[in-house]
């Protein structure tokens, strides 16, 4: 884990996959308590980001990013986590067990991004229809481009 | 074969068709989840006992129970809220909230918005406090540019004393729809009537009653109106009488009483553990508001108390948005007192278009006018997560961007979506009118639950 002081002064460390859960329960034993929120970014057309070597560390770049922001009630206190997972192993563990608050938002990640959670109870998309076909807020989905169909049109 | 199993069936051959493997988004049957599915499922670890969990399981048989739709047209459901019920008579047993169905793809949008165009988008998240979406993307804008300690006091000013505004217009709005869920509809008469005296403010100083894209990245997008002054006070003058009137009619009201007391309770680990925030984890006595616990704007030069609740119950996050209003009226009378002359944007020609006077003389200023128009200002390559408190809880906005003037990724954390999920754990055991008073008391804003 490498701490980073960004421009913007948030406390955010780059965690690897294989860290997360770890780190996750080392950081709420110290007082973190909510999971505040989390997303996930697609790096696809942005593959640099800007970030120091030395801040990295061991990390490497990843076209997917997923975000966790965690909050100590007790503390005044904010942190951000940020995973890289590869477009070949797009799974991370679920945080479910420790936040349960991060379901639904885990859900939306998996529909939006297609980064599927090992040991969610209950992976289904979420807003998307569930006969949907890919994941719309990757970068190469193609918004606009979705062939418009009429009843009764030759395809 | 039942017709129930029929039509599962058919949508199982839909969903294999369409080539996916999540599965349905519904409520499951009882004869197909195990014990662990539910005690993990839409009823996850802290809402469930084991024991419970373990009674609910296979041993009963499925006759006694069915599920039920509640939504998504349903006047009490606030928007196009689905809840699927499993009822064993009028009692719920389990329940799960199905979302969807407004969803129109505002975090995509937001990618193709300049950040000088995506207040026009965030703003419709949730459009019962549309000013404190601005606020937030606008926030964030500021921080990735480097600027959000230059902007001007006068600025800051203002975006609080619309933010507390808003604030009343949206718990004024929850009185009304509270009142018609639990059955006093007189209220909802009066709750609009009130909230529309704020709007007609809005509609004076932004030019709109909803949807203003009014706070923008640098500052708001013009002055106060000539007699602003005498509007807000007068709006904080006729206030306590109509609030005075709502305690007669619902507080001590036993029927109201009855109808709220001991209705969805929550305890203060669920809701930390279920990441709830605003009224309904301040329900539970524990005392956070970003604006005091986290201060932005200028919330630390201002008075004003947390309202807590103590029983965690709808009657409390009723009382808490009751007096919260009290409380934003406190701040707005000392935003009156404290407001300063000035500028009320930034003087970054980054960010800020050249006043109108100036585009008649210079075509410098034509030209940079034009360009900030339609291009945008390019915002410097990182990533930031602001956060302030909305009147239903936590609204953040996260950026990533990659130095053009468009977002890379544009994340609204909505606490409507997040909210949502106390409510299987507050319904559960109650009876179906309760739901009713737990989906009212939530407050959720469809428009933000689903983006």
């Amino acid at each position: 884990m490498t701490q980073v002081s960004s421009r913007v002064a948030d406390d955010v460390r780059f965690v690897a996959k294989a860290d997360y859960l770890k780190t996750l329960t080392a950081l709420r034993d110290e007082g973190f308590e909510m999971c505040v929120d989390l997303t996930a970014v697609d790096y696809l057309t942005h593959p640099g980001r800007n970030i120091a070597p030395e801040v990295l560390g061991q990390i490497v770049l990843e076209r997917f990013e997923v975000v966790v922001n965690l909050l100590s009630l007790s503390q005044r206190r904010r942190v951000r986590l940020r995973m890289q997972i590869a477009e070949s192993d797009t799974v991370i563990d679920s945080a479910f067990d420790l936040y349960p608050g991060t379901e639904a938002m885990e859900r939306e990640v998996f529909d939006m991004f297609g980064i599927k959670f090992n040991g969610h109870p209950d992976l289904t998309r979420i807003l998307m229809p569930e006969d949907w076909q890919g994941h719309p807020l990757r970068k190469d989905y193609g918004a606009g481009n979705i062939p418009v169909q009429f009843k009764g049109a030759a395809s | 074969m039942t017709a129930t199993e029929n039509i599962v069936e058919s949508q199982d051959a839909v969903i294999t068709a369409a080539g996916t493997n999540e599965g349905r988004q519904e409520l499951q049957l009882r004869k197909d989840v195990s014990a662990k599915e539910i005690l993990r499922g839409s009823g996850a670890v802290l809402r469930m006992s084991e024991s419970e969990v373990a009674a609910l399981a296979g041993t009963q048989s499925e006759d006694q129970t069915m599920i039920i739709n509640m939504g998504p047209q349903h006047p009490s459901t606030h928007g196009v809220l689905r809840l699927m019920l499993e009822l064993n008579g009028e009692t719920v047993l389990r329940c799960k909230p199905v979302i969807g169905y407004l969803h129109t793809g505002m975090e995509k949008t937001g990618e193709s918005l300049t950040f000088m165009q995506g207040g026009t988008n965030v703003t419709r998240m949730d459009y019962a406090s549309p000013l404190n979406n601005e606020l937030v993307f606008a926030m964030t804008t500021e921080k990735l540019l480097g600027i959000d300690q230059d902007i001007p006091e006068r600025a800051v000013w203002i975006r609080m004393l619309l933010s507390e505004l808003n604030r009343i217009s949206s718990h004024l709005l929850f009185m009304a729809t509270n009142g018609m869920d639990i059955g006093a509809v007189s209220m909802m008469l009066y709750g609009f009537r009130e909230r529309e005296e704020v709007l007609r403010f809005f509609q004076k100083v932004t030019g709109l009653r909803m949807n203003h894209n009014f706070i923008r990245p640098g500052g708001v997008a013009a002055d106060l109106p000539a007699g602003w002054r005498d509007e807000v006070l007068n709006l904080l003058d006729a206030l306590p009488a109509r609030l005075a009137e709502y305690e007669i009619l619902m507080t001590g009201q036993p029927i109201w009483r009855e109808r709220l007391q001991g209705v969805g309770v929550i305890t203060r680990d669920e809701a930390i553990a279920l990441s709830a925030t605003g009224p309904i984890l301040r329900s539970t006595g524990l005392s956070w508001d970003l604006r005091r616990d986290m201060p932005y704007l200028r919330y630390d030069k201002v008075e004003f108390d947390v309202i807590i609740g103590s029983y965690g119950d709808a009657f409390d996050r009723y009382s808490i948005r009751l007096n919260e209003i009290r409380e934003s009226m406190r701040i707005v009378r000392q935003v009156l007192d404290a407001m300063p002359q000035g500028d009320y944007r930034i003087q970054d020609k980054k960010v800020t278009p050249p006043p109108r006077g100036r585009i008649d003389e210079s075509m410098e200023a034509l030209i940079h006018h034009f360009k900030i128009f339609t291009e945008g200002f390019k915002v410097p390559e990182g990533e930031a997560y602001v956060a302030i408190e909305s009147p239903r809880g936590e609204i953040a906005c996260y950026i990533a961007s990659d130095g053009s003037a468009t977002p890379y990724r544009m994340h609204v954390r909505a606490p409507s979506f997040i909210n949502i999920q106390t409510m299987p754990l507050m319904m559960r055991g109650g009876l179906v009118a309760d739901a009713v008073a737990v989906i009212s008391s939530v407050d959720p804003v469809l428009g933000e639950v689903d983006r």
